[in-house]
């Protein structure tokens, strides 16, 4: 029936369908549908012919369609009347190509009806034209028509071509497509539909040909009609105008973006489904970055606004809705227009060959946009893999699973050593008000503390590894290792005692470990005083300009501290090592005279002073201790500054234990020691005041610092010597701790 | 070639399955479940290299039937399997990579989507097309 009509309008003779063809074709649609025998004089004679059911539904679109026969006007009633329907249409089309021709018409007609963006474009010419591709290619692109029916309706008609089994089926099953194209114009009708179901027969790659084609002279219609909406989909002033001004409402630069979260809102309270805003998101934001243009923008709102009509959403952006990206819109517009192109130029002999050229128009065109796209939203790509890698980086701290891997590798470090350490102790210690403070402080400080709990342990090293091991510190806030980490990072640091001295300009970590010297007070008493001691001496910082006076600035650390187990880490930077470690050892002496949990307090403060001071040494003799603080749990792994420190108990004078004290610092990893630190600690921090002032006095105080560092070194000999052992006794802790990971691992990995 | 393409959350349930229609699909949901744990066991594994794009061969070579099972894994712990048939993509390693490749990148896209709720499962349909074409063009 359908050819029949085809070929009754003349749209065979025509080779396409022109405006005059959709109609009569439309009419003749009409008139099979009410059983009418299909001749030209039926046209004439049954003017009150009812519109071409194309669709199962609309009573109106049959007026309509009357109407629309009698003028294009009418044709945008018709679309109008179409455009309700779409919804019900596209149900209906499941059955047929012509279905879509039928349904983008009948969109069109809706969206006309429904809301003045309907554009009367069913130009019929090329409805009709679109309309035979329709009926041998259900997915025909009504493309120009743009109207939210046409996606979907391409859509279910390719789906269900095969199947159609709308009532209008047997009636358009025999009609030739020009009945569809027919029903484009009429879009209220339902024969559209219908006829659309007929072309179901057709392939489905028809459907998508025809559709495109159904788009292609859609789109001339439009043009030609210079309705106000050409294109259903196309925007009208009116609308855009109010589109830009919501758009200023959230985003009053109209260059910028609207971020996803303030879209999602303002689309949520259109009251659509998730799912749908979903789909008009994906449609609409065409760089694909999360964010909505003005363009976007306003693509979206449309969609929202078809779709709350009624319409149904598209499978692809609608040509008129792209963004104006300039190479998309070549790419898009060549597709467009190659599709349409082709199909009009042979739609006899096209179609078929068109289809499979539309179909992959179609889909090439979004490809293009899309690869367009990615090459604009490359950069965005790869930044956005980057902040993958980071992003993992931060879950895992967050996942205790990924938590506990982390300290592993943080062991390698000493700052990881160290921030472990700070863990243990946090774990170990009550104090967790001191750990709390010190890990709550930036990521800087526990890096430096790690650092310096590093450095401690080495003389002058690991200053980047404290700050790996502190980043990866700082990522694990939760790192409770407790002694097991504790234990790591002074076995950790303890290797790096060995390495070589810390870079010079590195005064963070000596901060950082000042600041991780107040964990480690907290966490250990027992090297209480010389973490204490330690502690104190990075806030106090003092200058630190020459070794003997590096020793002071030390001691002026754990001085400062003098609550806060300046774990005497030895800042990295402390570049004359050998004085501070005098110093630690001395401080060690101080901080074992000290009181551990003064250290503890004093590390605390300490450790901010810590971060103020900066001196490397003095900050790493004060981490020293505080790391020995911390190791007092673990082995030490600083043994021989911590040793050094042990040994001197406060003995040396308070400035040569200031010294001391920075290399014990960097040394002691012991508890005992810190605790003999922090006694050094507060009695170099005591003694720190006066170090400067010992400026004066140089050559003395060096030779006092010299005397003092040996004895340093032999507290920090024995201090290291008990640090070991409590390493090695960590060291077990830790195995074990381990093999209760590994045993937990598959459990909570993910 | 391509049978199956799973996506699946860091808690290992899937967030999409796309499958070619064929017999014995539960067969080759099967296989990717326990492919998982061979996945999880290579994450674990991998020290900081995280974006692995790794191999897993089943090695069930059946007289009638050999696949292979790819497995991809993204920063965030969500894990793309892929189950090809491997008559003829005994070679394909690129390929498989490239494959793996679109789909990250779909997936971004999707994330990017404010009305996506990560851990949902994808309903997306840009992202069935793509997946779609992958298949059929690896078929």
């Amino acid at each position: 029936v359908l050819f029949q009509i085809m070929e009754l309008c003349g749209a065979t003779r025509l080779g396409y369908f022109g405006r005059s063809q959709f109609y009569i074709a439309l009419k003749l649609v009409a008139v099979a549908q009410s059983g009418l025998p299909l001749r030209m004089e039926s046209l004439n004679t049954v003017k009150d012919l009812p519109l071409p059911r194309f669709v199962v539904s609309k009573n109106e679109q049959e007026s309509r369609h009357t109407a629309l026969y009698s003028s294009d006007a009418d044709n945008a009633a018709s679309y109008s009347g179409v455009i309700p329907p779409p919804p019900g249409r596209i149900q209906v089309k499941k059955g047929s190509v012509s279905h879509d021709a039928v349904q983008q018409r009948t969109s069109t007609d809706q969206q006309e009806s429904t809301s003045p963006v309907v554009s009367p474009q069913q130009s019929p010419p090329t409805s009709p034209h679109t309309w035979r591709k329709h009926n041998r290619h259900p997915s025909g692109g009504n493309n120009e028509r743009p109207l939210a029916g046409p996606g979907p309706f391409w859509a279910p008609f390719s789906e269900a071509q095969p199947g159609s089994s709308t009532s209008s089926d047997p009636i358009w099953s025999g009609h030739s497509p020009p009945p569809h194209q027919e029903n484009w114009v009429s879009f209220a009708d339902t024969p559209p539909t219908s006829a659309l179901l007929a072309m179901h027969p057709a392939s489905v790659q028809d459907q998508t040909t025809v559709r495109t084609v159904a788009s292609a002279t859609t789109t001339n219609e439009i043009r030609r009609q210079s309705s106000s909406y050409d294109d259903p989909w196309k925007i009208t002033d009116e609308q855009r105008q109010y589109y830009v001004n919501q758009f200023k409402t959230i985003q009053p630069d109209l260059n910028g973006f609207i971020p996803g979260s303030a879209a999602k809102e303002f689309f949520t309270k259109s009251k659509l489904p998730i799912l749908e805003l979903s789909h008009i998101w994906e449609l609409s934001d065409f760089d694909k970055d999360g964010a909505l243009t003005l363009d976007e923008f306003c693509a979206a709102f449309h969609l929202v606004v078809a779709r709350k009509n009624g319409y149904d959403l598209p499978e692809k952006l609608p040509e008129s809705l792209m963004p104006k990206l300039i190479d998309l819109e070549d790419s898009t517009e060549v597709g467009e227009q190659t599709g349409e192109v082709g199909y009009s130029s042979s739609p006899a002999e096209a179609p078929p060959s068109k289809s499979p050229s539309m179909p992959s128009l179609n889909q090439t065109w979004p490809e293009l946009n899309q690869s367009s796209e990615q090459w604009e939203t490359f950069s965005e790509r790869s930044s956005s893999s980057q902040t993958l890698t980071q992003f993992d980086s931060n879950i895992a701290p967050a996942d205790p699973d990924t938590a506990i891997v982390h300290p592993v590798p943080i062991r390698m470090t000493p700052s990881k050593i160290h921030m472990q350490e700070m863990e243990l102790k946090r774990t170990g210690s009550d104090h967790a008000n001191p750990t709390s403070p010190l890990l709550v402080k930036p990521p800087d400080l526990p890096e430096e503390n790690k650092i310096s709990s590093s450095v401690k342990f080495t003389a002058g090293n690991t200053v980047t590894d404290g700050y790996s091991s502190s980043d990866s510190y700082a990522s694990d806030p939760e790192q409770i290792g407790s002694t097991v980490t504790r234990q790591r990072s002074h076995s950790g640091t303890s290797p790096d005692n060995a390495a070589p001295p810390p870079p010079p300009p590195r005064p963070h970590p000596s901060h950082s470990r000042s600041s991780s010297l107040d964990m480690n007070r907290s966490f250990s008493v027992t090297p209480g005083p010389q973490q204490a001691g330690v502690v104190a001496y990075p806030p106090a910082v003092p200058p630190r300009p020459q070794p003997s006076q590096g020793a002071g600035p030390h001691v002026h650390r754990p001085v400062d501290a003098e609550g806060l187990i300046a774990h005497t880490s030895t800042s990295p930077q402390q570049i004359p090592e050998q004085p501070n470690f005098a110093d630690f050892s001395q401080f060690e002496a101080f901080a074992v005279s000290g009181v551990n949990k003064e250290e503890e307090d004093e590390i605390e403060t300490h450790s901010e002073v810590l971060q103020v001071e900066k001196p490397s040494d003095s900050a790493s003799s004060l981490r020293v201790a505080k790391a020995d603080g911390r190791v007092e749990d673990k082995a030490p792994a600083n043994v021989p500054t911590s040793a050094g420190k042990g040994t001197t108990p406060l003995a040396p004078p308070p400035k040569p234990i200031r010294r001391r004290l920075k290399s014990e610092d960097e040394l002691r990893p012991e508890a005992e020691e810190h605790t003999q630190k922090t006694g050094v600690i507060a009695a170099v921090l005591a003694s720190q005041p006066s170090i400067p002032r010992s400026v004066g006095k140089d050559k003395k105080a060096i030779q006092a610092s010299i005397r003092r560092n040996k004895e340093t070194n032999t507290v920090l000999a024995r201090l290291n010597s008990e640090l070991q052992q409590q390493l090695k006794d960590v060291l077990e802790e830790r195995i074990s701790l381990e093999v209760q990971l590994e045993q937990l691992r598959p459990f909570s990995h993910l | 070639l391509l049978l199956l393409s799973v996506i699946c959350s860091p808690q290992n349930y899937p967030l999409y399955i796309r499958s070619v229609p064929t017999e014995n699909e539960l067969k080759f949901h099967y296989t990717v479940h326990t492919s998982l744990d061979v996945v999880d066991e290579k994450i674990s594994a991998m020290g900081k290299a995280l974006v692995d794009q790794r191999e897993l061969y089943l090695g069930l070579l059946y007289p009638t039937e050999d696949y292979k099972v790819y497995g991809y894994v993204t920063n965030s712990k969500v894990k793309f399997v892929m189950v090809v048939d491997s008559s003829n993509t005994a070679l394909r390693d690129n390929e498989i990579r490239s494959m793996f490749r679109k789909l990250h990148n779909s997936y971004t896209d999707i994330m990017c989507n404010p009305f996506y709720n990560p851990g949902d499962r994808i309903h997306s349909r840009a992202f069935d097309n793509m997946v779609n074409s992958m298949m059929m063009q690896v078929c």
